[in-house]
């Protein structure tokens, strides 16, 4: 498609760049394509299209901030010493001089407050950390929220999901490191969480420890896995994620000229590239100034980790606090058999829960593929509340998350709102259940009346704000029709499939209990939704409006907008209609 | 519907309003006015300006700003060298990336343009070549007519997984029954923690709570005990097991436990210090109902009553440390632990 460039700014070049003799640049391209076979692939990648909505830049954020791990992570390495030698610190923080520390927890601190910049990048590091997970997790609902997990984009939702566990295991490996007492505290729970497991626990927990917990080979262990396992995978899933995110090309909202079968937007060169370089920029300042202005894991105060002591308020990092909050709430249930224990208190929510969890967030599109038995290809992306189930689907489970994070917290609620923690405890037990299900309900019904109210601005126009009264003193407020452009991106959207026709579908016979079960969910799935006008209704309506409009064109003409009659202007001579 | 392919994108039915196509491009100011193009121009070339100026402001901060030891504790911790570096470094970064971003909105081309989809599946004729090729591959290759090569192979490359399992063995020594024992035996005395100094029952008053440690992991050359097991990781594996609480209270408040009647001296009793639910150690002592408290997981034990759980997640009590005073009046252990410390295993039985 060739664009009108005409009046683009004049800096930019008017001629076409065909010069005279070849140009260096030429020359270095002209070698590199006769070896690597370059322009075949980039002339179809460098003016890319890639389409434009805030909403898009949510997993850039993820990416440049994972950027920013890796520079950060690499200056870390240069100073950290990842062993558990005990050595006497003798650094610059008088409080701990002469103690014994181990060199891990002492090369913390020598980053912390010997080498110039060293704190700024610990802090820059931790602070990316939480903008790396956070965006992720952000970037996962808007990608839920807008149906832009489905066909044919499941396995880069897969591979999404495989970023975010990855990435939290990055972040505990991590904040481990520093060996101070709260990270202790963190990895001796680990080692509860292990040997909770069923048979083989204590043999895994022996294994990781090399040995009795704590021993000294964790933080080398963790070290390893955090500076070159865990990047590596997550490198490798990133380049697939954003291979797939190519050749699937982004979605994009409904709007004029934007259908399923096209992508419309900008190109990668000059635009994209500028402006997700720009950015790449943006999330590095914004990460270096929290990392100036913001404390964050000051681990000399926690002091070095010491098994016999702890401080009160230990929360773990915030994306690891639901499953802890879970670990609180859980009653204290423990079996005992043929002189075997399984602490049901502590494998259930901290082992199966998060694996669980994990598991329902994998399985969301082909679960939603299954009971729509949707298989076409989806490139325009859903308003969250024209898929009422789905959003309210997700809504629960935000509301499952959020409660054991808050439950996660419940020592600190106690105390900032001089509660007792012991009727919260039971209050969070109850709410974790009935929190998540009053969640569904509520948002389900909430999208319906949004599509309503689309249904309403589309057949009867918005609502104006302005009251007329009618002669016979009648009061209405008068409504106008909405812009084409809008109405159509309002109705750009899938009427709702007939159930009965998917129902014959494949084998109508098949009286299955899956095949039951999957007709009575679709029911459900698509009950009450509210379906976008049909032709008729929309001419139905017009007319209507229409005959409305000549019993209201009397009235017309003569905006007040009430402040005249607000007592501090003389109104005398203010008409109250125009004369005719 | 039945007759869409399912490879196609979704197509809506009947439209109730039609596609009204793009909108038309909007010139922006810089495209039209010379003057509004240079400004843009000159904005952009300003805030690489003040980038470049951060940065050389950076490196003056880190030669200028004093470094020395007490620079970190100023500013709340911060440290006047760090506020310093993290603002510059900053905004060096932050107005490229404004610049850049100023750059494509106010001067690069802003024309939306359109790119057509795609399927994701392949092309029938694409698909039928390639089974046709991994079919005649797979022919030649004779892995179908051959099942005892076929097979064999599997069974070997199934049968490496052995030795990189068993290569892991060696990660750590397994030695279950010590997690059901620790270093301490009768006789061996309570000393306080981090000071190691020895506890004298009569020194205890009612409502006391006391932190403690086994004398063991307090070496000298008058108690003899050896040195190795109070230094590294030996310490920490020691002090993860050993650490108790004792606490003085009411004879009469203590609901000694079936078979504990003598653990105690004098209303004094001594608790295991590591929480039987993950592993926390436990010190929020409430004195009038005896409660102690985990701040990890909030597990409450009643320490008048065989540490029984009162409130969380736990399920067990706290060990208990059968108690005894030897002849010069200090507090001594009758025996080590008689159950596992700390978070329940598999094999604790």
């Amino acid at each position: 498609m060739s664009s009108d460039t005409s009046k683009v700014a004049s800096s930019n070049g008017k001629t076409a760049a065909t010069p005279s003799k070849p140009s260096k640049g030429g020359i270095v391209a002209n070698w590199a394509d006769e070896r690597l076979g370059l322009a075949g692939m980039m002339k179809k990648n460098l003016r890319k299209v890639f389409p434009d909505h805030w909403s898009f830049m949510l997993g850039e954020i993820a990416l440049w901030s994972f950027v920013v791990l890796l520079i950060s992570g690499v200056f870390l390495t240069l100073w950290f010493k990842p062993t558990m030698a005990e050595i006497v610190y003798n650094g610059s923080y008088d409080q701990f001089r002469g103690m014994y520390v181990t060199e891990a927890f002492a090369s913390s601190l020598d980053i912390s407050f010997d080498i110039r910049g060293g704190l700024l990048m610990r802090q820059m590091h931790h602070w990316a950390a939480m903008l790396f997970i956070a965006s992720m997790m952000i970037h996962l609902l808007r990608v839920y929220f807008t149906g832009a997990f489905r066909k044919p984009r499941e396995l880069n939702w897969v591979i999404g999901c495989l970023l975010l566990i990855l990435g939290t295991l990055e972040g505990f490996t991590g904040y481990s490191l520093p060996d101070d007492l709260l990270s202790g505290t963190g990895v001796r729970a680990a080692d509860g969480f292990i040997k909770a497991i069923p048979v083989v626990g204590s043999y895994l927990s022996f294994l990781i420890f090399g040995g009795e917990f704590p021993g000294d080979d964790i933080i080398t262990r963790f070290y390893i896995a955090h500076v070159l396992l865990l990047p590596g995978l997550l490198l490798a899933l990133i380049a697939a994620h954003m291979l797939l995110l190519v050749y699937h090309k982004h979605t994009q909202w409904a709007g004029p000229g934007r259908t399923e079968g096209n992508v419309v937007g900008f190109p990668m060169l000059p635009v994209y590239a500028a402006k997700a370089g720009g950015f790449f920029f943006i999330v590095f300042g914004v990460s270096a100034l929290m990392g100036g202005l913001m404390t964050i894991n000051p681990v000399w105060k926690m002091g070095p980790y010491d098994p016999t002591k702890v401080t009160a308020g230990s929360q773990p990092d915030w994306y690891m606090g639901w499953p802890d909050g879970a670990l609180r709430i859980m009653p204290g249930w423990e079996s005992e058999f043929w002189g075997h224990t399984i602490p049901w208190n502590v494998f259930l929510p901290i082992i199966v829960l998060p694996g669980l969890m994990f598991t329902i967030l994998l399985l969301l599109p082909f679960l939603e593929a299954w009971i729509t038995g949707d298989k076409r290809e989806h490139h325009l992306l859903d308003r969250p509340r024209n898929a009422p189930t789905r959003t309210a689907l997700m809504v629960s489970l935000m509301t499952f998350y959020g409660l054991m994070w808050a439950a996660g917290g419940n020592d600190i609620i106690a105390i900032k709102l001089h509660l007792s923690i012991n009727q919260i405890t039971y209050a969070m037990r109850v709410l974790v259940f009935v929190g998540p299900a009053i969640a569904f309900f509520i948002t389900r019904r909430w999208c319906i009346s949004l599509q309503r109210h689309d249904n309403d601005v589309l057949l009867h126009g918005y609502e104006t704000g302005i009251i007329m009264r009618s002669p016979e003193g009648a009061y209405a407020e008068k409504h106008l029709p909405i812009g084409e452009d809008e109405a159509y991106a309002l109705t750009a959207r899938d009427r709702e499939p007939d159930l009965e026709t998917i129902e014959t579908e494949g084998d109508p016979s098949d009286d299955g209990r899956a095949a039951k079960l999957r007709r009575k969910l679709r029911a459900l799935w698509y009950a009450d939704n509210v379906q976008k006008p049909t032709v008729t209704e929309l001419e139905a309506s017009h007319h209507h409006d229409e005959a409305e409009h000549e019993l209201a064109g009397a009235l017309d003409g003569h905006a007040v907008d009430g402040h005249q009659f607000d007592g501090m202007h003389p109104v005398d001579d203010e008409p109250l209609r125009d004369k005719h | 519907m039945s007759a869409h392919d399912p490879n196609l994108p979704a197509q809506a039915e009947q439209e109730p309003i039609a596609d009204p196509g793009l909108e038309p491009h909007q010139w922006r100011p810089t495209d039209v006015d010379p003057k509004a193009e240079k400004r843009a121009e000159r904005q952009v070339a300003a805030l690489f300006g003040l980038s470049a100026l951060s940065a050389i402001g950076f490196v003056v901060a880190y030669f200028a700003i004093d470094g020395g030891t007490e620079n970190p504790t100023r500013f709340g911790y911060l440290g006047a060298q760090n506020i310093a570096l993290g603002v510059l470094l900053g905004l060096a970064l932050l107005l490229i990336g404004i610049g850049i971003i100023q750059w494509a909105r106010k001067l690069m081309g802003d024309q939306e343009i359109v790119e057509m989809r795609h399927p994701a599946a392949s092309s029938e004729e694409d698909r039928e070549a390639t089974l046709a090729a991994l079919a005649q591959g797979l022919e030649e290759s004779g892995i179908g007519r051959r099942p005892l090569v076929r097979n064999s192979l599997l069974g070997a490359v199934g049968m490496l997984a052995l030795p990189s399992v068993v290569l892991l063995r060696d990660l750590g020594k397994i030695d279950i029954p010590a997690l059901a024992r620790t270093i301490w035996a009768p006789g061996m005395r309570l000393v306080r923690d981090v000071v190691g100094t020895p506890i004298k029952a009569s020194d205890l008053e009612v409502g006391d709570l006391v932190n403690g440690l086994p004398e063991a992991l307090f070496p000298t050359p008058e108690n003899g005990y050896p040195a190795e097991e109070a230094h590294g990781s030996k310490l920490q594996v020691n002090k993860s097991k050993t650490a108790i609480v004792i606490v003085r209270m009411e004879p009469d408040e203590i609901i000694p436990g079936p078979g504990r009647e003598d653990w105690s001296v004098d209303g004094i009793l001594c608790y295991s210090k590591i929480c039987t639910h993950v592993g926390c150690p436990i010190s929020l002592y409430e004195r009038t109902t005896h409660h102690l408290l985990c701040p990890c997981h909030q597990s409450t034990f009643d320490l008048g009553d065989s540490a029984r759980v009162v409130f969380g997640p736990a399920a067990r009590p706290l060990p208990q440390l059968p108690l005894d005073v030897d002849e010069e009046g200090y507090l001594i252990a009758r025996s080590d632990f008689t159950e596992p410390v700390g978070p329940s295993y598999w094999e604790r039985g």
